[in-house]
């Protein structure tokens, strides 16, 4: 789960950095009146999407009138398909150095990893091999000398380190990034910016941090899909696809496009989703442009007979219009192949790329 | 990590819904299940098998060589801490969902006292003819046949529909493992690919990846350490970029991660990539051949 800038902020208060002087605004009017209290400020669009600079969401503005405009600007519109829904404006800062300061997770080591830049700013993210790395144990974490060596060249004191890594920790975080960190003219040290990015599977144990949970979606479908714990990503094309695993369905996508078809979606009924055939049938069938649904299920844990008897049960409710076709192998196969008999007619396809072709071939005849 | 018939196995969840359905399924295939842990019904019996409140008991009782965890996914940690008191060599995680932090933690534990990880996420192993541990479908003749093809997997489901396209050519599997599809895993993709070259019971590999992470890209290096044919298929070709798919792991960010990558690492370390599984037994034969 992404959080915004304002809540990340607030984390890293907590965990003992110091973030520039700001407030949250969610009308033009508040943020003027915060910039008449603050003087020249930065008026920065709340948005989870990267390059949110580079696309026009954090604009300086000298004054109230400038916030206020700066902010009607970006309130209510989408900056990169994301709508802004507040803005943070904060007190300017009069920066001598941009450093780079995050901790994230080193997947092949299996630890934390502490990245780290005197280059900071965003300019970083063109040339990471500028980016140095040292390594925290999962249980002992950083070495007190690493914390001094990685102090030491961005010109901050150890333990500014140490508790990012601390707050990592602490909040089952994936990623707790500070870029840029400022030294001011002054020597002060602050998170001018602040991204933090946490584990979804740890939230039973977080509680509430963010204001909403976000889920990573960009259609009304989608939504409607993450709101009953289905994982659909429409992707516009016409061949509809229903799988069980993620690496199955990705691979059944792969398969459809290799044929020279069009996947029309990502979306995976297995593990604890796979008694949710019916809901998932539905939103496949609910996308635009779709003219063929194909069915590739390859049963482990998820059993076939289960998930068929679902979209069975949905298509025969549904009643669609349109050609479906079945690869059906693994646990339950021998029932779901009875059930397709004898309630659709259909005999399964026995080979998975005959499924793909014939599902393909029928969505460009119906093109 | 190539589960044997002999291999003492303790079922931790033994007693709920999936831990009883599969413990049957692995007892009935010859895999040497001896005990099941599980707290609340510690001193019973289930399923012809003596129950207790831990792991470490289950080895005073039994000995015990393997574990396998039937636990939600807030159990996971403190079931791995007891597997490893116990000295179990070997651990299997089917669990979605832990915590990546919980992870990190127990895996670098358990890498200090010696004890393999396999998971979390993960449908498990097989040694087709001899034992299975987890959920894959091992006792489906049509999908698991014994051989001299070892297989590694990030993905169930997709390992599955691998092994049924090997078992349809005629090439048996020496092992199946699954690696499971967790960003940060006890047994990485490379480790699982060394145990196969290094299993004189294994003359040929496939590798079975996924977009996302550096998985394939690390196990490329142990690729270019071998004489043996290793056939890849790596799905997420079509995936769009920058959206997650499977609860963790499969995203591409920039650079890294991206079926490119993979496909050039490995092909330049010496591996065959395929673009669609059902390629993979006609370019393995001709490897071997």
């Amino acid at each position: 789960m992404k959080l915004l800038e304002h809540e990340a902020k607030a984390l890293l208060r907590a965990a003992g950095l110091v973030t520039p002087v700001g407030e949250l605004a969610t009308t033009a009017e508040q943020a003027a009146e915060i910039a008449s209290r603050l003087g020249p400020v930065a008026v920065k669009a709340q948005v989870r999407i990267g390059g949110r600079g580079k696309a026009g969401g954090i604009r300086l503005a000298d004054d109230a009138d400038a916030a206020g405009h700066a902010a009607s600007g970006m309130l209510g519109q989408h900056l990169r398909g994301e709508l802004v829904e507040s803005v943070l404006v904060e007190q300017k800062l009069d920066i001598a150095h941009e450093r780079y300061l995050a901790v994230a997770i080193d997947t092949s080591a299996g630890c934390p990893v502490v990245l780290y830049s005197a280059a900071g700013g965003v300019d970083i993210e063109d040339d990471v091999s500028l980016v140095q790395r040292a390594a925290a144990h999962p249980t002992r974490g950083l070495d007190p000398a690493d914390a001094d060596a990685v102090g030491a060249e961005l010109g901050v004191a150890p333990h500014v380190v140490t508790s990012l890594v601390a707050a990592f920790n602490d909040l089952d975080a994936v990623l707790v990034e500070v870029n840029p960190l400022v030294i001011t003219v002054d020597g002060a040290i602050l998170a001018a910016d602040g991204k933090i990015e946490l584990d979804d599977s740890a939230g039973y144990r977080q509680g509430s941090i963010a204001e909403d949970e976000h889920a990573d979606v960009t259609t009304q479908l989608e939504a409607a899909a993450a709101a009953i714990g289905l994982r659909l990503i429409e992707l516009g094309g016409n061949v509809a696809i229903l799988a069980n695993g993620a690496g199955l369905t990705m691979t059944t996508m792969d398969a459809v496009a290799f044929a020279g078809g069009r996947p029309a979606n990502f979306l995976e009924i297995g593990g604890d989703a796979y008694t949710k055939a019916v809901p998932a049938l539905e939103l496949v069938l609910r996308q635009e442009g779709v003219k063929s649904l194909l069915v590739n299920f390859c049963g482990a844990f998820a059993r076939c007979d289960v998930m068929t008897a679902g979209v069975l049960e949905a298509w025969e409710t549904l009643q669609p219009d349109l050609p479906i076709f079945f690869s059906v192998h693994g646990t339950g196969q021998d029932e779901a192949r009875a059930m397709l008999r004898e309630r659709l007619g259909i005999e399964p396809f026995e080979r998975m790329e005959d499924a793909v072709a014939a599902a393909v071939a029928a969505a460009e005849v119906a093109s | 990590m190539i589960v044997r018939s002999g291999d003492k196995v303790v079922v931790h969840g033994l007693t709920g819904n999936q831990g009883s359905f599969w413990a049957e399924r692995m007892r009935d295939y010859g895999t040497n299940v001896v005990a099941g842990v599980s707290p609340k019904k510690a001193g019973t019996e289930h399923a012809g098998l003596p129950v207790t409140a831990t792991a470490v008991d289950a080895a005073a009782l039994t000995g015990i060589d393997v574990s396998v965890l039937f636990v939600p996914a807030q159990a996971v940690k403190s079931s791995v801490d007891d597997a490893v008191n116990a000295g179990a060599k070997l651990i299997v995680i089917l669990t979605e969902f832990v915590p990546v932090h919980d992870t990190m933690r127990y895996v670098a534990r358990a890498n200090e006292a010696g004890t393999q990880i396999i998971g979390p996420n993960t449908a498990g192993v097989v040694t087709p003819g001899e034992a299975f541990v987890g959920f894959m479908p091992a006792f489906d003749g049509r999908i698991f046949q014994p051989g001299t093809i070892g297989v590694v997997s990030l993905s169930g489901s997709l390992g599955t529909l691998a092994c049924l396209e090997l078992t349809r050519a005629g090439l048996g599997q020496s092992a199946f493992l699954g690696v499971g599809g967790d960003p940060v895993s006890g047994t990485s993709s490379a480790r699982a690919l060394q145990e196969l070259v290094d299993d004189p019971a294994t003359d040929g590999i496939v590798l079975i990846g996924e977009i996302g992470g550096t998985k394939e890209e690390d196990a490329a290096e142990i690729v270019a350490t071998t004489n043996k044919p290793v056939v890849s298929f790596i799905a997420g070709a079509a995936a769009p970029e920058g959206r997650k798919m499977g609860h963790a792991g499969a995203i591409v960010a920039g650079n890294t991660g991206t079926h490119a990558s993979k496909r050039s690492a490995l092909t330049e370390a010496g591996a065959v990539v395929v673009d669609v599984p059902w390629s993979i037994p006609a370019t393995l034969a001709e490897m071997l051949a």
